[in-house]
């Protein structure tokens, strides 16, 4: 249920914002060093990084209980105690993995 | 039940008959699912992998067939699932047929807008020189 609702919440955050940065940052490679400078900035201060750390982890969970769709879209993982074990993984898959890949690019850009 | 008959038992008393349409979205969305899992974790590796972000070593690596290329199918299969999945949203909350179809047009003139100019700064990016 909170699973399910979050792969909505995060698709969508994906879609709109996550496209639109994506879109911003090959627009403004194409530009020149100026224009990426300027993206550079933004994405960098602390608005930025709080955004992309939310996109991060909005990319994993979705692709987590995306997964999890998949499966069940097979017929399986349908038992209570599978499908709660498999949706709480979800959650902590995702938060985990955004967790080591902000670790690692916050310890090595800076 | 045949198997060309994809109407309800409920839909089939009311006389409803099937949609006649949906199977293919709902298919396409886990088909480009699918490309998506491959190409997300290509991108997240990918940004790992360069020595830095900087505005020079982005451009070659996008200037390149080995980043330009998935980037592309990045984008061109993101926004079709990204417009596929918010149609899915819209007719789940947005019942009124007008505001219905004012909505979906709106995302897909977004998509196909925002799709068009990732990739002429794609293109631009492939194509152009790298002084």
């Amino acid at each position: 249920m909170t699973v399910s609702i979050l792969h909505r919440i995060t698709g969508s955050g994906l879609a709109i914002v996550g496209l639109a940065v994506l879109a911003w940052w090959l627009v403004a490679t194409a530009s020149g060093p100026d224009s990426y400078a300027v993206f550079a900035k933004v994405a960098g201060s602390p608005i930025g990084i709080i955004v992309l750390i939310g996109l991060t982890w909005a990319f994993f969970q979705h692709l987590l209980s995306g997964i999890r769709h998949l499966v069940m879209d097979t017929g399986a993982g349908f038992e209570l105690g599978t499908n709660k074990r498999f949706a709480m993984l979800t959650m902590v898959g995702s938060i985990l993995l955004t967790g080591a890949l902000w670790v690692y690019l916050l310890g090595v850009v800076k | 039940m045949s198997l060309g008959d994809s109407s309800t038992p409920l839909g089939k008393v009311r006389g409803l008959g099937s949609a006649r349409e949906g199977g293919e979205h709902w298919l396409t969305e886990r088909v480009t699912s699918i490309a998506l899992l491959l190409l997300g974790v290509w991108l997240i590796a990918s940004l790992l992998l360069l020595p830095d972000l900087s505005y020079r070593t982005v451009l070659e690596w996008l200037h390149g067939a080995g980043g330009a290329v998935p980037m592309a199918l990045f984008v061109i299969i993101g926004f079709k699932h990204a417009l596929d999945g918010m149609k899915v949203v819209v007719d789940d909350y947005v019942h009124e047929p007008g505001n219905n179809f004012a909505l979906n047009t709106l995302l897909l003139f977004l998509a196909a807008g925002g799709g068009a100019l990732a990739l002429f700064a794609l293109a631009r990016i492939a194509f152009g020189g790298v002084a």
